[in-house]
């Protein structure tokens, strides 16, 4: 009852977000709701009692990739105006139906499998103890410490070369 | 949402609503996320008293209201602009945002093993020196050709 109040209420906000995202003309503003937007899935994330993911959402997206985006905002030369073409206006809105539709169907159809055990927390030790702790998922771990790495060395690279 | 969980706690704290009106283990975050439940309505409920109080009291005509381009200037916070606000950035500023992100991935992998350091122990420590290391040789390359320097 309380978590579906507390859903509605999240998705009415994350809804809004999204499509001042789409609607507002001025980029900066439109990044800004984007904050708005992956705040409210942190929120979304705690009432399914994904507590580590909410914090992930916080740092990552709300910390980190929103810097990047408004990093590249104020790097533009005059970006402020937004699109000034509409040319593909049409055709993305027939393709933004048409995967909300797929979504929706896929949704709908699919036969959810529900588990009546309930859910584990808080989750971030859990997590912890099976990511580093013996026998969990150290090697996976390590893997994506090179993939980091090969990200921050492509990065530099990347940037370097003009 | 904010003023439902709050509601909630405060219903609980009072014994009208008991455990057993939720699933298993769903008050135990409520309560937790409460707290910052409480705060956000505090915030925003601050936020519109005082954007209210003025208003009201420039309505109840309790505030002359006489404008004045002197009084509507910006003052005490330098010059007033010429010309475009919009400035643009140096291109430099993507690689510290960039290595930010990467660092900030890092902290995912941080964050558990920093809550649950002493039962993992020294196996964990070592796994985490072992990620670490492997990372650092991204940063020691960035220093090394002088990516990090302002040139």
């Amino acid at each position: 009852m309380v978590f579906d109040i507390a859903f509605f209420v999240l998705a009415v906000i994350i809804v809004g977000a999204a499509l001042a995202v789409v609607i507002l003309k001025d980029v900066f503003r439109a990044a800004l709701s984007l904050v708005m937007l992956f705040f409210t899935i942190a929120g979304i994330y705690i009432t399914l009692h994904a507590d580590f993911l909410a914090v992930v959402q916080v740092l990552v997206y709300v910390g980190a990739i929103s810097i990047l985006i408004i990093v590249a905002i104020m790097l533009t030369h005059d970006a402020r105006q937004g699109s000034t073409s509409g040319k593909l206006r049409i055709p993305a809105i027939i393709v933004g139906l048409l995967l909300l539709g797929m979504l929706v169907f896929t949704v709908v159809t699919t036969k959810w499998q529900l588990n009546n055990t309930p859910p584990l927390e808080p989750t971030t030790a859990a997590i912890g103890m099976k990511l580093f702790g013996e026998g969990g998922f150290l090697l996976p771990v390590e893997i994506s410490a090179i993939l980091l790495l090969a990200a921050v060395l492509g990065a530099i690279v990347l940037i370097r070369e003009k | 949402m904010p003023s439902d969980i709050f509601a909630c706690f405060f219903f609980f704290r009072h014994g009208i609503l008991s455990p057993q009106h939720f699933e298993p283990g769903a008050f135990t975050v409520l309560a937790d996320y409460g707290y910052v439940g409480i705060l956000l309505v505090a915030a925003i409920l601050f936020t519109i008293l005082l954007l209210l109080i003025p208003l009201t009291l420039s309505l109840l005509g309790v505030v002359p209201r006489k404008s004045n381009p002197v009084k509507t200037s910006t003052y005490e916070c330098g010059l007033e602009t010429i010309g475009k606000t919009w400035v643009q950035f140096n291109f430099r500023y993507y690689l510290f945002a960039i290595l930010f992100v990467a660092l900030d991935v890092l902290t995912i992998f941080l964050y558990p093993w920093a809550v649950n350091l002493r039962g993992l122990g020294l196996f964990g420590f070592i796994a985490m020196v072992a990620f670490f290391i492997i990372l650092l040789v991204g940063y020691v390359y960035a220093w090394r050709k002088g990516a990090l320097e302002w040139k």
